[in-house]
């Protein structure tokens, strides 16, 4: 009898019965969520417009070269005001963080109840909002221009660089906190010569890492009336005139290589 | 610190110089400013009274909008990045393929959604279908090159004890990597779908689709306290949405 119930051999399965429903029953799930998405996007498209797209594409890339490169003279300017954005706006965006790190940190939070979620709110309130949103924002309050870029640029950078401080906060050693606190320093001394050498290379890279996201940023600022090299970008589409558009995404390029090895070469020396 | 007093000295007086010749070259018009502080005062005011009935049907639209695009967007973004990954892993793929892939990766990095929407929205035409293509191309460059490093990382043992049964290639790949990378691959698309869906607010302001586009017409019309609702539910639904995939992570790992 034994010999006929086990006649078929069983095969190895990576997963039992169970794992294995469960695992065909949420690929339907997504697979019917994103059909369905899907039907959505492609109600509201003109497919028309979609099938051209290749003959238009040709088009545009036919009329984007060559960069008309005398335009380069009067992009050093937005250029300059670009790289202000980005670094003025970190600036401040610094002052502001430091202060709502400390009051988010669960160690160094003057209380857990009140104080702390209010500090994570502003956090997650600067995090879930683009620069572009702020700077809309900012552009339709204190009209447009640079000064909204930085505004904006420092409102955005707040929650990233008090998040990644207050969790470097967390980390720190305690024993050399109590260490100091044991020889009678007050809390003011506590947390300039306990917690802060701590996190001073953090807090370094955390600011680099982030201006160099700021500079990415602020090109395109100007789209919504910021300020920087993106007003000349708008500007530049808004006329069809191809050939500066391709001459401000090289400029672009470049501005975000320059970017990207100052922060690769800084975080490199504290590190 | 910096040892050497010389350059210490240098740094801080280039530093004060760029502050002087930056702030210098500012053009603040305070008294446009000035007269902005009562429009400030509006939105924060809007914010504390948000007006969520006055454009309901808009605001639903464009979230909803903004939502499919993610979702679309996301799976797609995924669905190509996976074998980019794979070919930009240097313990993977042959030479003339990682410097293919890691190009593309490259490619995708480089550039802002928003001038990738711009691009796609002039070849594309108006609409949601240029917003997914800008963010499934964000996506690859993201999620292939953190997952190309993550494959570079795996422990090899595991693989050659694979390959030491005599799998073929794709059970290799199948029972050897895949199971090591799993959990960060779920990690890094739960991310990379907040990401999408915070995008997706941006690209609608040059005509890709989703709420951006209501939100730009909310702050034209200067109906703070429509913006300010549309901005308190961006804020909530990433929230939750981190709330969730945070759970999700702590369950897969």
């Amino acid at each position: 009898m034994a010999e006929t119930l086990s006649s078929t051999p069983k095969v190895w399965q990576l997963r039992n019965r169970n794992q294995q429903l469960l695992s065909w029953f949420i690929w339907l799930l997504g697979t019917a969520l994103f059909v369905y998405c899907w039907q959505i996007v492609s109600e509201s498209t003109t497919w028309f417009f979609v099938w051209d797209a290749p003959r238009i594409a040709a088009d545009i890339g036919g009329r984007m070269i060559p960069p008309r490169w005398s335009y380069i003279n009067e992009l050093w300017e937005p250029l300059w005001d670009t790289l202000n954005i980005a670094t003025i706006g970190t600036m401040m965006a610094i002052v502001m963080a430091i202060p709502i790190a400390f009051l988010a940190a669960k160690n160094t939070t003057p209380s857990t109840k009140f104080v702390r979620p209010l500090a994570l709110l502003v956090i997650v309130s600067s995090r879930s909002i683009n620069s572009l949103i702020w700077s809309l924002l900012l552009v339709s309050i204190i009209g447009p221009g640079v000064v909204a870029g930085i505004v904006a640029i420092s409102l955005r950078s707040i929650g990233f660089i008090a998040k990644l401080l207050y969790e470097a906060i967390e980390e720190i050693d305690k024993n050399q906190v109590e260490a100091i606190s044991a020889t009678g320093a007050s809390g003011l001394q506590t947390l300039v010569f306990g917690i802060v050498p701590q996190i001073l290379p953090a807090f370094a890279g955390i600011t680099v890492f982030r201006w160099d996201i700021n500079i990415r940023e602020s090109t395109v600022l100007g789209l919504v009336g910021a300020g920087g090299i993106g007003l000349q970008l708008n500007a530049s589409l808004n006329v069809l005139a191809w050939p500066q558009v391709t001459l401000i995404l090289i400029l672009i390029l470049m501005a975000v290589i320059f970017s990207e090895w100052i922060s690769a070469k800084v975080r490199h020396a504290i590190i | 610190m910096i040892k050497n007093p010389l350059l210490r000295w240098a740094l801080l007086l280039g530093i004060v110089l760029y502050l002087y010749l930056s702030v210098g070259s500012l053009e603040i018009n305070w008294s446009r400013i000035y007269a902005g502080l009562d429009r400030g005062a509006k939105f924060v005011y809007g914010f504390m009274n948000p007006n969520f009935a006055g454009r309901w049907t808009d605001i639903s639209e464009g979230m909803i909008e903004s939502l499919v695009m993610t979702v679309t967007s996301t799976a797609i973004g995924i669905a190509i990045s996976i074998p980019i990954g794979f070919g930009a892993a240097s313990n993977l793929a042959p030479l003339p393929v990682y410097l293919f892939c890691r190009g593309i990766i490259a490619l995708s990095r480089s550039f802002q959604e928003i001038i990738v929407a711009i691009l796609f929205v002039a070849i594309f035409g108006f609409g949601p279908l240029a917003g997914v293509l800008t963010l499934s191309f964000a996506t690859i460059g993201f999620l292939s090159k953190l997952l190309a490093e993550d494959i570079e990382s795996i422990d090899r043992s595991q693989a050659e004890a694979v390959k030491a049964t005599g799998a073929p290639w794709w059970q290799w790949i199948n029972f050897g990597i895949q199971p090591q990378i799993m959990p960060r691959l779920i990690g890094l698309s739960l991310y990379r779908l907040d990401i999408n869906f915070r995008e997706s607010a941006v690209v609608g302001l040059v005509g890709a689709g989703g709420i951006g586009a209501t939100l730009n017409t909310a702050f034209d019309r200067y109906e703070y306290d429509t913006a300010a609702a549309i901005l308190i539910l961006i804020i909530g639904i990433v929230m939750l949405s981190e709330y969730i995939s945070g759970y999700i992570r702590a369950g897969v790992q």
